[in-house]
């Protein structure tokens, strides 16, 4: 992130408080805002593997999608197997559920990105138009493994019975499990932000965004690292993944293709390779989602690349962009 | 030290290096002259294995390293200073030195070393790197260069677009790093190399024309003029 640089922080604001200009009351705006604090988290967590990915090693992967979908098809596994634990009224008894379905989201999707990275992406370095090609060929086989393995309908994906369900804030109802989305982005950002500013690890990681070479000539093995980045963005990818199945209440093959279109605007936006630019980023485009779907419902996707497009004429590499050598 | 024999190197269609050998003896510093294009930018990087080498041997220390990857390379304690200087934008002065110190913290005694050599490296510790000056920047890459003892420097054209006097605490900081270390160091600033050199080898059109002793070229302008031509005098 570029130091003391607030302006897209402050966008955030603006955006809020112009919104609040044209929402008829508080109480639905309050609730829309919650509603696109905890979608632009679910994004971020699904697109900030992506934007380091493409970073560090220059990787344009449209697969990433696929590691959306397993993550949430794995949890969905698991989750069946523990209904009853779901269906309790007790909180703990909810997030004892919850956390091996998180897990297996987690685990899944990191396996399935360490796959993908060695049989698909290793032999395409360098290669962007290649790179397209197979991972988008990759996205749909994948896609297709999904109905083999899980069959081709929709699992529904009830949400913990403890968090569903509203909270009265004054008039305003908030969804309990969109505050929990805003709390888990919140906890994998102060994660992703210690990693990359408070470790040697993450010292590598910004100094390989910006120069592969430079990095390997002092000595280290950036192909390592960018295998390691690759299986915790999939994990990630996968986390947010279950996250938003958990949001749609449903898990379907198609949802991390569906979800790439917005993903990669996010990180166009935030400025490809920037972690903080994807964060804001994220926020931006789930406020404005929620924001113009409800003003102007017609206009909520086209809302998105309106929005990047504005972004790209004032900063026209993103609002963070990584320094590149 | 370093022994190249009849390396070459191809960089897509185009045959770079034709065959080069040379040798950068141990506590000695080296300069690698030549005109714009002759190769000295491809030699370096094809001795951090950067280009690979097509055809010969690159030796350091008894050791054929051309088959080997760049970080195993720079892990021989060889450090490398590129043209663009490499530095990390991004990242404090203080986070390009700890980058750079592989075995853990850098040492006090050396960091205190480095700050006398380039009194600038402390005064921007925690600066971003990328706000600093040309020449700040070159001193960072040299001082990340040298951050940890190293056995062998490799460093491409230090005192490009640096200003005089700039270029002046240069040369006093490579007299220094001449007592610890073996330095090959690519140049177009003859000045800079005559004051520094105690070997010399010059190339032109991927190969190397002449090795020798440097004062022996600083002595004699018709091997000069002959060797190195117009971009001499435009560089003195």
């Amino acid at each position: 992130m570029r130091r003391h640089d607030w302006l897209p922080l402050a966008l955030i604001a603006v955006l809020a408080l112009a919104a609040f200009a044209f929402v008829p009351s508080t109480p639905t705006w309050l609730t829309l805002t919650i509603a696109g604090l905890a979608m632009g988290m679910m994004i971020f967590m699904m697109a900030s593997g992506l934007t380091l990915v493409f970073g560090l090693m220059d990787v344009m992967n449209f697969a990433h999608g696929a590691f959306i979908s397993v993550g949430a098809y794995a949890a969905a596994s698991v989750l069946i197997q523990l209904k009853g634990g779901m269906q309790a009224p007790s909180l703990a008894e909810n997030l004892m559920a919850m956390a091996p379905a998180l897990a297996a989201a987690v685990a899944v999707a990191g396996l399935l990105g360490w796959i993908f990275e060695r049989v698909v992406i290793r032999p395409v370095y360098g290669d962007h138009l290649k790179q397209i090609l197979v991972t988008m060929g990759g996205l749909i086989v994948v896609e297709q493994l999904i109905h083999v393995v899980w069959g081709p309908d929709m699992i529904p994906l009830p949400r913990p019975a403890t968090i569903t369900g509203s909270v009265l804030i004054g008039d305003a109802a908030i969804e309990r499990y969109r505050m929990l989305a805003v709390l888990v982005g919140l906890a994998v950002f102060a994660a992703m932000w210690l990693v990359l500013n408070r470790t040697r690890l993450g010292l590598l990681i910004r100094a390989g965004v910006e120069n592969t070479e430079m990095v390997e000539s002092l000595g280290y093995r950036v192909r390592r690292l960018f295998v390691g980045v690759f299986v915790a963005g999939s994990a990630l990818a996968g986390l947010g993944g279950v996250m938003w199945a958990m949001y749609q209440e449903s898990v379907t093959a198609g949802m991390g293709m569906q979800m790439m279109v917005v993903i990669f605007i996010v990180i166009i936006i935030g400025g490809m390779g920037s972690v903080g630019g994807c964060f804001v980023g994220a926020l931006l485009v789930g406020l404005m989602a929620n924001y113009i779907g409800y003003l102007a419902p017609k206009l909520a996707l086209g809302s998105n690349i309106l929005l990047m497009v504005l972004i790209l004429l004032w900063r026209p590499r993103g609002l963070y962009p990584a320094s590149k050598a | 030290m370093l022994d190249l024999k009849s390396v070459n190197t191809h960089i897509g269609q185009y045959h770079i290096l034709q065959g080069v050998t040379f040798e950068a003896k141990p506590s000695q510093l080296t300069m690698l002259l030549g005109r714009n294009g002759a190769g000295k930018t491809t030699c370096l990087r094809t001795i951090m294995g950067l280009w690979r080498a097509s055809a010969g041997t690159i030796r350091y220390d008894g050791r054929e390293i051309q088959k080997l990857e760049t970080p195993d390379i720079a892990r021989l304690d060889i450090a490398y200073v590129p043209e663009n200087m490499g530095i990390f934008a991004g990242l404090t002065v203080r986070e390009n030195l700890l980058l750079a110190a592989r075995s853990g913290p850098p040492d006090e005694k050396r960091l205190e070393r480095i700050f006398t050599l380039f009194p600038a490296m402390k005064k921007f510790l925690d600066g971003a790197a990328g706000n600093l000056s040309g020449g700040q920047k070159q001193m960072l890459a040299i001082s990340r260069a040298i951050v940890e003892p190293r056995k062998l420097l490799l460093v491409d054209e230090p005192t490009k677009g640096l200003a005089p006097a700039i270029i002046a605490a240069m040369i006093e900081a490579f007299r220094e790093l001449k007592r610890e270390t073996t330095l090959l160091v690519v140049e177009q600033n003859f000045q800079f190399a005559r004051s520094l050199g105690d070997a010399v080898a010059v190339m032109d059109s991927g190969r190397i024309v002449h090795t020798g002793a440097m004062r022996d070229l600083a002595a004699d302008e018709v091997l000069q003029q002959r060797l190195l031509g117009l971009s001499l005098e435009a560089h003195q």
